[in-house]
C-alpha cells in the first residue's frame, strides 16, 4: 500500500450540514480533502472525497467508526475505503 | 489518476446490492516437516505449526476488510494431505489427529480447516486406508474439519477400488451424524483431478507441490455477473458473453489486490487466485439466477448446459486477463443446497441428478451438495461417484462429489443445515442397482487422453 489516501463516500437523503458534520469529524483526524464532488442523483444525496490521511498516528479503525458513527445520526451511509479498492478493480 | 465517480459508485453498489464478496482467504500450511512415529508427537507438532503460522492471519484479514471495505467472508486454513505427513504414525487410526486440526482451527478463529485428506487415485497406502477409514468418526467428532479423496486422475485412470470404498464412508458419515441431517457428508468431497491449490472447502488441501505457507483466495461474484446481465436489453449470447468477461474481470482485480495485500502484511507468498463463481442461499447470489437471467425459464430446462458452458469459458476468460494468478478450480460451483435458485429448480422439477452430472462436464467441479434418500445403497453412491469420475478423467477437468445420503429422509423431504450450506430437496436416483459393477473393484485404466508426453 503505497499511499494513505481514502475514497469517503456519503449516501443518503438530503439534509442541511451533512458536508459541514462530516467535514468536521474528517478535520478532527487531521484528514485533509484532496477532491470533493457532490452532486444529488436521482433525489438521493451523493458526496465523493478523495481523502488523504496523515503518515503517522492515524487510526483508521476509529476514524472509520467515528464517520460512520456521524452519517448514523445524520441518516446517510458513510463509507471510508482505501483508494486502491477502486483504482485496482476498473484499471489495468 | 482521476477515479471517476461512476466507477466509485458501481463499486459500492457491487458490495451492497450485488453481494460481491471475497468468499475466502485460505492459508496453505505444509505438515511435511511435523511427521513422527508417535501420534502425540506429531499431534502437538501440528498444533503449534498451525497456530503459528495462522496466529495473525484473522486478525489481518480483518483489517484488510475494513480498508478496502470489502467483505471477506470465511478465513480458512488448508494443510497437507494427512494420509501424506501421518503416514509413519503407528496408530490404528487417525481421528486424534483431525481433532487436533480441530483444536488448532478453533484456537486461530478460523471457519474451517481442509486437509484430512488421501490421494489414491492410483493406490491407497497403509497411512491413505487408515486415514479413509478414520473419516466418519473424524468429521462426526469435529465441527471445522474437512476432508477430501482423490480417487482419479487423467494420468492414472480411476481407482475402483476406492471409490467402492467412499460410497460406505459417505454412508457411514451419514449415520453417524444422523441427528444433523447428515451434516458430515457436506464436509466431504470425492476428487478427480484435484487441483492442490484449490482454497473452497469442503475439498481444499495444502498440495505436495506447494511452498510452505501460502496465502490463496477465492472471490465470489453470482449476484455482480447476474445485476450486469439483467442490466442489457435484449442482448445476444456474445454481447451476454462479453459482459460476463468484463464482470469477471473486475470480481478477479478484487481478489487480487486483497490476496496480494493479505500475503504482503503476513510475509507470505501469495499463491492463486480462484475466480470461482460461488453462489450462497441469499437471494439473488446465485448461479442459477444468472442461467435463467439468460433466457431460460427454469435453470436445468434444455439449454442449460450450453449457458452454464457460456458462463464458465467467459468467466474464465475475463479472470485470466485480470491477473496472472489464476488457479484451483476457476469456473461456476453449482452446488444445489447452497443456490437458491437451484434448489428453486428442484423443487418445481425442473433439474433433476441426471441433468446436473451433464451440467457437471462444463462446470468448475461437480454434483456438489445433492441430498439423496437414505436409504440409497452404497453401491449406488459408489456408481454416482464413478460416473463423475469418468467426466473429470476423461476431459482432463477436476471433478467431484458432495452428496449426502440424508438418513431417514426420502424424496418430497428436504435437509436443513443452515449458513452457507443452505437447504436441499432430496432428489432421487436410479432404483437400479450398480452393486456388480461397483464390487468388481480394480483400476479403470488411463484413458488415451493421457499420453500427452
Amino acid at each position: 500500500m503505497a499511499s494513505s489516501r481514502f475514497i469517503i463516500t456519503v449516501i443518503g437523503s438530503d439534509r442541511v450540514g451533512i458536508v459541514a458534520r462530516i467535514t468536521s469529524v474528517m478535520a478532527s483526524f487531521n484528514v485533509n480533502i484532496v477532491d470533493i464532488t457532490q452532486t444529488i442523483m436521482q433525489g438521493i444525496f451523493t458526496m465523493i472525497m478523495l481523502a488523504e490521511a496523515p503518515q503517522e498516528n492515524f487510526d483508521l479503525a476509529a476514524f472509520q467508526e467515528a464517520m460512520s458513527v456521524e452519517g448514523q445520526s445524520l441518516g446517510v451511509e458513510v463509507k471510508v475505503q482505501h483508494e486502491d479498492a477502486f483504482r485496482f478493480m476498473h484499471r489495468i | 489518476m482521476y477515479i471517476n465517480p461512476n466507477e466509485i459508485l458501481e463499486t459500492i453498489q457491487m458490495v451492497r446490492m450485488e453481494h460481491l464478496d471475497i468468499r475466502t482467504v485460505t492459508m496453505g500450511i505444509s505438515l511435511r516437516d511435523c511427521s513422527h512415529p508417535d501420534i502425540e508427537v506429531f499431534n502437538e507438532n501440528i498444533y503449534e505449526k498451525i497456530t503459528t503460522r495462522a496466529k495473525e492471519l484473522v486478525r489481518t484479514t480483518n483489517e484488510i476488510q475494513s480498508l478496502y471495505g470489502i467483505p471477506i467472508i470465511n478465513k480458512r486454513i488448508s494443510v497437507t494431505p494427512i494420509a501424506v505427513a501421518a503416514e509413519s504414525c503407528r496408530s490404528p487410526d487417525f481421528v486424534s489427529i483431525a481433532k487436533t486440526m480441530d483444536e488448532a482451527a478453533k484456537d486461530s478463529q478460523v471457519d474451517f480447516i481442509g486437509g484430512f485428506s488421501a490421494l489414491v487415485h492410483k493406490g491407497a497406502t497403509i497411512g491413505d486406508l487408515k486415514l479413509i477409514n478414520s473419516i466418519p468418526e473424524a468429521l462426526e467428532s469435529t465441527e471445522k474439519v474437512c476432508s477430501s479423496v482423490n480417487v482419479a486422475t487423467t494420468k492414472t485412470g480411476i481407482n475402483m477400488d476406492a471409490v467402492g470404498l467412499m460410497g460406505g464412508i459417505i454412508k457411514k458419515t451419514a449415520d453417524l451424524t444422523a441427528d444433523r441431517d447428515g451434516i458430515g457428508c457436506a464436509k466431504l468431497v470425492t476428487f478427480a483431478n484435484a487441483p492442490e491449490d484449490n482454497p473452497f472447502m469442503a475439498g481444499a488441501f495444502h498440495g505436495i507441490g506447494e511452498p510452505e505457507c501460502v496465502i490463496n483466495v477465492g472471490v465470489s461474484g453470482p449476484g455482480v455477473v447476474n445485476a450486469a446481465i439483467c442490466e442489457l436489453e435484449n442482448p445476444n449470447l456474445t454481447e451476454i458473453s462479453e459482459t460476463i468477461k468484463k464482470t469477471a474481470f473486475k470480481i478477479t482485480r478484487m481478489g487480487e489486490m486483497v490476496g496480494r495485500e493479505v500475503s504482503r502484511r503476513l510475509g507470505v507468498e501469495f499463491g492463486i487466485l480462484d475466480l470461482s463463481l460461488a453462489p450462497t442461499p441469499v437471494i439473488g447470489d446465485s448461479v442459477a439466477a444468472i442461467l435463467e437471467a439468460m433466457g431460460l425459464e427454469r435453470c436445468g430446462a434444455h439449454g442449460t448446459t450450453a449457458a452454464l458452458a457460456l458462463l464458465n469459458d467467459a468467466v474464465k476468460k475475463g479472470g485470466a486477463m485480470a491477473s496472472s494468478s489464476v488457479g484451483g478450480l476457476s469456473g461456476a460451483f453449482i452446488p444445489v443446497s447452497e443456490d437458491a435458485g437451484m434448489i428453486e429448480a428442484v423443487r418445481a422439477g425442473a433439474l433433476s441428478l441426471e441433468k446436473l452430472e451433464a451440467m457437471t462436464s462444463v462446470c468448475s467441479v461437480g454434483l456438489d451438495m445433492i441430498a439423496v434418500p437414505g436409504d440409497t445403497p452404497a453401491s449406488t453412491l459408489s456408481a454416482i461417484i464413478a460416473d463423475e469420475m469418468a467426466i473429470g478423467v476423461i476431459n482432463r477437468k477436476t471433478t467431484a462429489v458432495r452428496i449426502i445420503p440424508a438418513p431417514g429422509k426420502e424424496v418430497g423431504d428436504s435437509v436443513e443445515f443452515g449458513g452457507l450450506l443452505g437447504n436441499a430437496p432430496i432428489m432421487p436416483v436410479s432404483n437400479f442397482s450398480s452393486e456388480t459393477f461397483v464390487k468388481r473393484g480394480g483400476r479403470i485404466p488411463a484413458p488415451i487422453q493421457s499420453l500427452t508426453n
